[in-house]
């Protein structure tokens, strides 16, 4: 366990940012979101929850893949490089890195996302405990430790006027070796009052208590065909809002962009919100936004678990409970269906 | 091979001509062996109300750095009044575009009637000039397009 | 409240409508979310407070297509996107029952969470018929109170006014919510320079995530299909590429909007990167002012809008 004090942290970032990219929540223009440290960035590590998941770190918005490029009578094809310098995400919070685990699933398994898997390989996850959890977290009902992330490589906590550091991977190790000089010795008895401390604020948010009975790898068809979703649908406006702040939400669309010298082949998220969602030839398999609405939640709570050993595909961050422009969220889903006792 | 730092900018210009008067008046200025620059490429549209203001947009995002279009004069649009709406349009556009901080001039719409040959290559010469001397178009391009 | 629930389930019961669009309690205080009503059992969740933000006007468009007429709750400023929607036959007036209710300017957790409330559990003070002008708000971590007018919706700080364009029956009183101009801010921008004002919607703009949630709440954003969903449209409406994209759809959608958008605040109130969308929208609404005479969309569902009239002596493009 190492420490090192909170005046001292753009020293850290400076000396991180050395040899690695570094992706720190910043604020800019009064939103926090993860963004690639400089000098003058306004770093602001307070903030609980950036707006945008940190996934796109790993998995950009939008990414190109290749670009087509004409020569005479000749076409050229150019894959787009892929990362291989390290980089550093600072801060991650423990549903973000439960986030990143559960795209590993989808991403890592045959076949083999390159991209991702390029920059999973040179990523180096510093996670931080959550100060102060918020009514919106529901981490615990999935598992999720917010006091001491797991799968980090470095885990941290922010106590009184300190950082604590402790590092739990070989990388992790490798980029504590390389930031030493600024950093003392720490001693675990803080760090386990801190926790302490955390489980407290936890113990009294309600929704962290939340069952998921039901859900799961049971009864898909049942709750399927749930006469629920008709009228859980009915205010959501087809935004993606939730998907896009989403740290688990993995669809992409794949796209043509022509940029007159040439065409750039790339992907973006796409939002299962979206009326053009899976959009095929042949027309559109989910015609009503209700199926849409459907799919978002079934996906989370019933598919994904049932194709990955039980591991849901949401992580209780509570972004899109915060987000929602219309008070949606997948908190109510799980309420509604529990008071129907389906 | 790299650029020549002191090799003359030479402006992509997209000019939005109305079929009836300015296309007719290009046409003129064309068989009257007036000059203007061949930075201007022209797109036909039937009328100055056709020019949607995405179509300027879209002419910025893909490399234009500068677009102007031009229509028959107030009175004497083909379609009578096409050219009105047109205006409307363009005067909130252009408006908003200053709001926004894209710099002032990088659009202009201009009235040139079939007759007037003289006064289209003189405009496309002076919005050329004026494109050159606010230079590339860096605030509104997709980078993407950037060769 | 119980006023509305009353009246509406003798509308329910004479049949006078078949269902109620209005808000459900959620499962905090501070998220009702917009909700049908079929029946007068299931108006035990209604729910009209200071948090019931959301303009119900766009839902009309789907009801207008359901059998038998829907009473919906539109607040003064709702009713003017509303009128709007009339005006473009988005709507179909004899499919509503509209009940015009009283507003004394809306709140949302977003502007508590702005001046540093978190975590609230319980609001004393937000109902309509609260006299108090003080929120007594429970959070998390202890109790705390706040000035009803800290906790507003920017729109609501320069409110249109209390006017109903357009009613079956009004219930509920409105209060004076004004403290601003709401051109000021547009004045502000106007009077940076060209490289302040690039710099600062570029800070803003390049913010958006690409989600529409401004397109899609929008009253006025009301076309079957948006330009910007096109197959054909090489930018995806979800793309975040380049900045330019989203400089591109935030002005091409105030464009859409402009003469037609009522300035309801919906776009701003739902950006979850809280982009100040309405700032576009305003810049329209004053250019159109200054230049073709006074104009406010939705005040009536008859005539013509300032981008689909002209008069012979229209300022030229580019003098302005």
């Amino acid at each position: 366990m190492y420490k090192i004090a909170k005046e001292n942290l753009p020293d850290l970032y400076e000396a991180i940012a050395e040899t690695n990219t570094l992706y720190i929540p910043v604020k800019k223009a009064g939103q926090t979101n993860f963004e690639q440290w400089t000098r003058s960035a306004e770093v602001d590590i307070k903030t609980l929850k950036t707006v945008k998941s940190p996934k796109d770190a790993f998995f950009p918005q939008s990414e190109n893949l290749y670009t087509c490029g004409k020569e005479g009578k000749k076409i050229t094809i150019t894959l787009e490089a892929l990362t291989d310098e390290s980089f550093v995400v600072f801060g991650m919070k423990a549903c973000d890195v439960r986030g990143v685990e559960v795209l590993d699933k989808v991403f890592l398994a045959e076949p083999v996302d390159t991209f991702y898997a390029a920059r999973r390989e040179h990523g180096i996850i510093v996670a931080m405990a959550c100060n102060e959890p918020e009514l919106s977290c529901f981490c615990k009902v999935f598992g999720i430790d917010c006091t001491e992330p797991s799968g980090a490589d470095v885990i941290t906590w922010l106590i009184g006027d300190e950082l604590f550091w402790r590092p739990v991977t070989e990388k992790g190790e490798m980029l504590t070796d390389s930031v030493k000089r600024l950093l003392s010795d720490g001693d675990d008895a803080a760090v386990e009052a801190k926790r302490e401390e955390i489980s407290k604020i936890v113990s009294k948010i309600p929704n962290m208590r939340l069952s998921l009975d039901g859900w799961g790898r049971d009864d898909k068809l049942e709750r399927f065909n749930s006469p629920l979703w008709e009228d859980l649908y009915k205010p959501c406006i087809a935004c993606g809002t939730c998907t896009f702040v989403c740290p688990t939400c993995q669809c992409y669309d794949i796209k043509d962009y022509d940029t007159g010298h040439g065409v750039q082949r790339y992907r973006c998220w796409d939002s299962c919100m979206y009326s053009d969602f899976t959009l095929m030839a042949h027309g559109n398999n989910r015609t009503s936004q209700m199926q849409r609405f459907r799919q978002r939640f079934m996906h989370k709570l019933v598919y994904f678990p049932t194709n990955n050993d039980g591991m849901y595909s949401c992580v209780g961050c509570g972004r899109c409970v915060n987000k929602c422009p219309q008070n949606l969220n997948i908190v109510k889903v799980i309420k509604a269906f529990k008071k129907e006792g389906v | 091979m790299p650029m020549n730092d002191n090799a003359e900018f030479r402006p992509k210009i997209v000019a939005f001509c109305c079929n009836w008067c300015s296309y007719a008046g290009a046409d003129l200025a064309g068989s009257s062996r007036l000059t203007y620059p061949a930075d201007v490429k022209i797109i036909k549209v039937p009328c100055s109300c056709r020019v949607n203001p995405m179509f300027i947009l879209r002419a910025f995002e893909k490399g234009a750095d500068g677009v102007i279009m031009c229509g028959c004069h107030p009175g004497d649009c083909h379609y009578s009044t096409g050219n009105y709406y047109a205006r409307r349009r363009m005067t909130l556009l252009f408006s908003m575009l200053d709001y926004i901080g894209v710099e002032h001039g990088r659009t202009r719409v201009e009235w040139v009637s079939a007759a007037e040959g003289v006064k289209f290559s003189a405009t496309m010469n002076e919005f050329v000039e004026k494109i050159k001397s606010l230079g590339k178009n860096v605030r509104l391009g997709d980078l993407r397009c950037r060769s | 409240m119980q006023e509305l629930i009353n009246r509406t389930k003798e509308l329910l019961a004479d049949g006078t409508v078949a269902r109620v669009l209005g808000w459900r309690r959620g499962d905090l205080p501070t998220n009702p979310e917009p909700a049908y009503f079929n029946d007068g059992e299931s108006l035990s969740e209604f729910v009209y407070n200071g948090f019931c933000g959301a303009n119900l006007s766009k839902y009309m468009i789907e009801a207008s297509e359901l059998d038998g007429r829907t009473l919906v709750f539109l607040k003064p400023c709702d009713t003017y996107s509303f009128n709007q929607l009339l005006k473009e036959n988005r709507v179909d007036r004899e499919k509503a029952y509209i009940i015009g209710v009283g507003c004394k300017g809306k709140i949302s957790e977003a502007s508590l969470n702005a001046i540093g409330i978190k975590n609230v559990i319980d609001v004393k003070g937000a109902e309509l018929t609260d006299a108090c002008d003080t929120l007594t708000i429970e959070t998390l971590t202890g109790n705390t109170t706040c000035a009803y007018r800290d906790a507003m919706l920017e729109r609501c700080h320069v409110c249109r006014g209390k006017e109903y364009v357009v009613y079956d029956e009004l219930i509920g009183d409105s209060a004076d919510t004004v403290d601003g101009d709401r051109f000021d801010e547009v004045r502000k921008i106007e009077a940076m320079s060209p490289e302040e004002r690039f710099a600062f919607f570029k800070a803003e703009l390049s913010k958006c995530i690409r989600c529409n949630a401004c397109r899609n709440v929008c009253p006025a954003c009301s076309c079957r299909k948006c330009v910007f969903d096109s197959t054909k449209f090489d930018s995806a409406q979800k793309a975040n590429s380049d900045s330019f994209e989203e400089k591109m759809f935030h002005i091409i959608r105030a464009f859409h909007v402009a003469g037609r958008c009522t300035d309801c605040g919906e776009c701003s109130r739902v950006c979850p990167q809280g982009i100040p969308l309405h700032l576009l929208n305003r810049k329209f609404i004053k250019d159109i002012n200054t230049l073709y005479g006074d104009f406010c969309a939705g005040e009536s569902a008859e005539g013509a809008t300032p981008l689909t009239s002209f008069t012979f002596g229209d300022a030229e493009p580019g003098t302005v």
